[in-house]
């Protein structure tokens, strides 16, 4: 499967995921079946869906201590560690895995590679500069995390402090900046443009990068899709196709407080972008997705280095047939005794 | 076999990083090139470990005689080691394909080779897993990136699980950790059910089950080169150095990879060791070296975890036979990779042994307070920290030096400041590397994990092709002449890719150069090192 390809059928698949509800609500008024039924399928998915998966992740064992060792280890007080990137201990561990979490520390390392060929033939490797990816993916994650904290002004009533908090931070360029006080542009959140921006780089990116055109399948281009459109029609319904809020936010905190109501009035466009979230999470267990729950698990970042000092126990341990003392002895006895090496048994 | 050419460096340097833009992978069967691959493992070595389906093969014919319910095996095979490795379970779920990893292969970086991608490399497996293991794989086919596991798949597997040198560099840089040298230690056991091995791998690992080295050195056969440093040593020191082989009731058993006792130059670093040890005598060392227990490395760990542990196994029998109190380990790569993360799992509680304590400046080694095994470097390092060694580095002033990270010990381990320390205090011209081609970012040798055959040389020189540009830059603007290390592997591996690539530099153990500043007492004046290259001002001398 080459790229064009992939980009077809994952752009279609999201097309169809579009299509469901237009035509669901905006044809056969299935209201209910769009705007419950459906999303709380997909969170039921969802939630069981990452315990499953985490749970059976956690059933096979970790036998081995097998941090990667990104720094020196641990050895006399007069050399000194690396307590982060080679952690001794559980706190190590802790401040490796924030750092990984919430700044994604090694994807910070990324370089990219230079090959040049001199006309005499001669090599010559270099790295050059390479941090986009990492900021294109902490904006991207940081963004939607805000979105999402942004969207429980619909769920709660009242809208809680933080909410407001954020919405205030998050719309600084309403108000605009001296001297064009007021000119700002109107209701604009900073995240909003920057969610869509990450997600066209990370797709660019995949496209023009030609190592990263080969590898990406469908499953890559897909979810980038699904968030552009939820993006795009939620953008849609904030500024151009207005929707019914007071609606929008009955059925809302129905939904959150487990007592669904339909109001009537709220345009299929929130339908489409509540089918495509519901869309979104439902596959998520399914998918690499997951990486979020994964890293956590990953026992190359959360375990220390320290399995000279303490010893772990392998669950799964067995006997293994070795050649013993003995066995290897009775090979070589007489060239031993001959050489003068020191023997068990003379004969 | 047709002989099998190695290209020149500068036509083997036109590679092209850019995979085909319209043939995806999946639709591209590997081409498995004399060259690349080494040659197919022999049925009596695996015969001697017990391995499953031993059989005369050739990995360019098209029958490779593969039991009848082959897919079977590995299908299970797979989902034994789903069940027992978390990592490799996590690892097939979670890649996200950023790529991050995709050009930090040395061997993607001198092959050009998109399936030399960790990444990819990584989705050979996985595609199968999804296909076998994972319900959107099942209904979306090749949609969902999961393909059939065919003999041709087979056939790609094995020739690029036997392309990774497990160094890990790729798992430094990817936002999960995912270890694409996991996947391949976990690949490689699955071809070790068929009986797919390679024979550079195969063979050491026999031998170092039956003879205790993967030499193949017969007990008889390691004193006589024992016995021959002796000599080398006495004729350029004076000095007639004592050892002691399988000796009971020594303090200090002593275990090094063989490729020090056999193969040059990691030979003068085993001389390194046994001055160092002579030297130490009269303060109280008490060492012993084994004829049993002779080989440090490990080449069942690039067979399976459980051969590894067959292996590991004879230092703690040879440790308690002996009745030494703990273990000094000599300077070797995955030797140290497994002794760190693995020995005392497989084969610990060691609880006939004592925590290790410097009998010289009673420094104890909190750090090895379980394995009770030390690195000898760091041993070495303590002594020169309290003063206890006479040195003399401008007997290594003819040398310019850099050090080479061996991979395992940097990213297995963590290993990185001692070698520098002890280096620095035996010599006076140290250059690093580029920071990131070092510590933990350094390059492979491109030979590690049983690839330093002689079949595979263009492969090897591919893959080496980072590292050496690199010593080739300290090279040109220090004046570099010696690439020091501290593992096996790369002894015997390195010479070969700098006369390769960087003919002026040449490679040394550590130990060699702590030995060639080393004043013994009682010696003659040194005029040339241990190699006999004269020395710094002698070079006169040297010539009447
Ligand atoms: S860096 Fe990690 S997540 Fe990214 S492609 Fe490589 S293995 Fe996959
Ligand atoms: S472990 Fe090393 S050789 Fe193997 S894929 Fe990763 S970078 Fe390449």
């Amino acid at each position: 499967m080459n790229f064009i390809l992939s980009i077809i059928v994952s752009s279609l698949a999201v097309v169809i995921l579009v299509l469901i509800p237009w035509i669901g609500v905006g044809a056969l008024d299935l209201k209910v079946i769009f705007g419950v039924l459906v999303p709380y399928a997909a969170m039921a998915t969802f939630f069981v869906g990452i315990v499953v998966r985490v749970i059976d992740w956690g059933r096979s064992p970790v036998p081995f201590r097998i941090p990667t060792t990104a720094g020196q280890q641990w050895s006399f007080p007069w050399i000194k560690s690396s307590p982060i990137d080679n952690p001794k201990g559980t706190l190590g561990v802790v401040v490796r895995m924030i750092f990984e979490v919430l700044l994604f520390r090694s994807l910070f390392r990324n370089t990219r590679l230079e090959y040049r060929r001199a006309s005499d033939g001669t090599p010559s490797v270099n790295y050059e500069w390479e941090k986009w990816l990492w900021l294109a993916a902490l904006v991207f994650h940081y963004s939607f995390f805000v979105i999402f904290l942004r969207h429980f002004r619909f769920f709660m009533e009242p809208v809680p402090g933080f909410v407001k908090l954020l919405e205030s931070l998050d719309g600084f360029m309403q108000m605009g900046v001296l001297p064009l006080n007021g000119f700002g542009l109107p209701g604009v959140y900073l995240t909003d443009m920057l969610l869509m921006l990450a997600v066209t780089y990370l797709f660019l990116r995949r496209l023009y990068v030609s190592q990263t055109r080969y590898i990406s399948l469908p499953a890559d281009y897909f979810p980038l899709f699904l968030i552009l459109g939820l993006g795009f029609t939620g953008i849609l319904m904030r500024y151009f196709i207005r929707v019914d809020i007071t609606a929008v936010k009955q059925l809302a905190v129905g939904l959150f407080k487990f007592n669904p109501t339909v109001p009537d009035g709220i345009g299929v466009i929130f339908y489409i972008h509540l089918f495509l979230i519901s869309a979104l999470i439902a596959y998520f267990p399914f998918s690499k997705l997951m990486h979020f729950a994964g890293i956590f698990l990953s026992p190359t970042r959360n375990l220390s280095n320290n399995s000279r000092f303490k010893r772990h126990i392998n669950p799964w341990n067995y006997p293994v047939k070795v050649h013993t003392y003995e066995e290897y002895e009775d090979d070589f006895r007489e060239a031993m005794v001959e050489a003068g090496i020191p023997v068990e048994k003379e004969s | 076999m047709a002989k099998v050419t190695t290209p020149k460096p500068k036509e083997l340097s036109n590679i092209e990083h850019s995979p085909p833009l319209m043939k995806g992978w999946m639709n591209t069967p590997a081409e498995i090139r004399p060259g690349i691959y080494c040659y197919a493992s022999k049925p009596k070595n695996l015969e001697v470990l017990g391995m499953p389906y031993p059989k005369e093969w050739n990995p360019e014919d098209d029958d490779w005689k593969l039991p009848e319910n082959w897919k079977e095996i590995i299908e299970k095979g797979f989902k034994d080691r789903l069940d027992r490795f978390r990592s490799f379970k996590l690892f097939m779920d979670i890649c996200v394909r950023c790529g991050a990893c995709a050009d930090k292969c040395h061997f993607f970086i001198g092959s050009g080779d998109p399936k030399n991608m960790p990444v990819l490399r990584a989705e050979l497996i996985r595609s199968v897993y999804r296909k076998k293991f994972t319900k959107g794989g099942k209904i979306f086919g090749k949609f969902a990136g999961a393909r059939e596991l065919t003999e041709d798949v087979l056939k790609e597997w094995w020739y690029y699980l036997y392309q990774c040198t497990e160094c890990r560099r790729c798992s430094v840089f990817c936002p999960y950790g995912i270890d694409t040298a996991e996947v391949t230690i976990i690949g490689r056991e699955l071809t070790n059910l068929l009986g797919l091995n390679i024979d550079w791998i195969a063979a050491p690992a026999a031998n170092c089950f039956r003879t205790g080295n993967h030499l193949g050195i017969q007990p008889h056969a390691y004193k006589d080169m024992l016995d021959f440093f002796v000599d080398e040593i006495e004729d350029v020191t004076g000095v007639r150095v004592d050892y002691s082989l399988n000796r009971k009731g020594a303090e200090i058993l002593f275990v090094t990879p063989s490729g020090d006792v056999f193969a040059d130059p990691g030979t003068y670093t085993a001389m390194g060791y046994l001055m160092l040890f002579h030297y130490l005598q009269s303060q109280g060392l008490d060492i012993t070296w084994s004829t049993y227990a002779s080989e440090g490395g490990n080449f069942g760990y690039f067979t399976s975890h459980e051969t590894a542990k067959r292996l590991n196994a004879k230092m703690y029998a040879e440790a308690k036979r002996l009745g030494v109190k703990y273990i000094i380990g000599g300077e070797c790569g995955h030797m140290w990779r497994v002794l760190n993360q693995y020995m005392d799992t497989f084969n610990g509680p060691a609880d006939f042994l004592e925590e290790p304590v410097s009998p010289i400046t009673g420094t104890k080694f909190e750090n090895a307070k379980s394995t009770k095994m030390i690195h000898l470097v760091e041993f070495t390092a303590d002594l020169i920290k309290h003063n206890k060694l006479k040195l003399d580095p401008s007997r290594n002033d003819h040398l310019k030096v850099t050090l080479h990270d061996s991979c395992n010990t940097a990213r297995g381990m963590g290993f990185l400041e001692e070698p520098r320390y002890v280096i620095n205090s035996v010599c006076n011209n140290f250059y690093e590397m580029p920071p990131n081609t070092i510590r933990e970012q350094t390059f492979c040798c491109g030979s590690g994990a049983g690839l330093n055959a002689g079949e595979d040389m263009e492969l090897r020189m591919r893959g080496g092709l980072p590292r050496a540009n690199a010593v080739r830059h300290v090279n040109e603007k220090y004046g570099v002449n010696m690439l020091a290390c501290i593992c096996a592997i790369d002894r015997a591996a390195l010479p070969t890719l700098m006369d390769y690539w960087v003919p002026e530099v040449q490679v040394t153990g550590v130990h060699e150069m702590v030995a060639n500043a080393l004043v013994l007492e009682g010696e003659k004046e040194r005029t040339t090192d241990l190699r006999g290259n004269p020395l710094a001002g002698m070079e006169e001398e040297e010539d009447v």
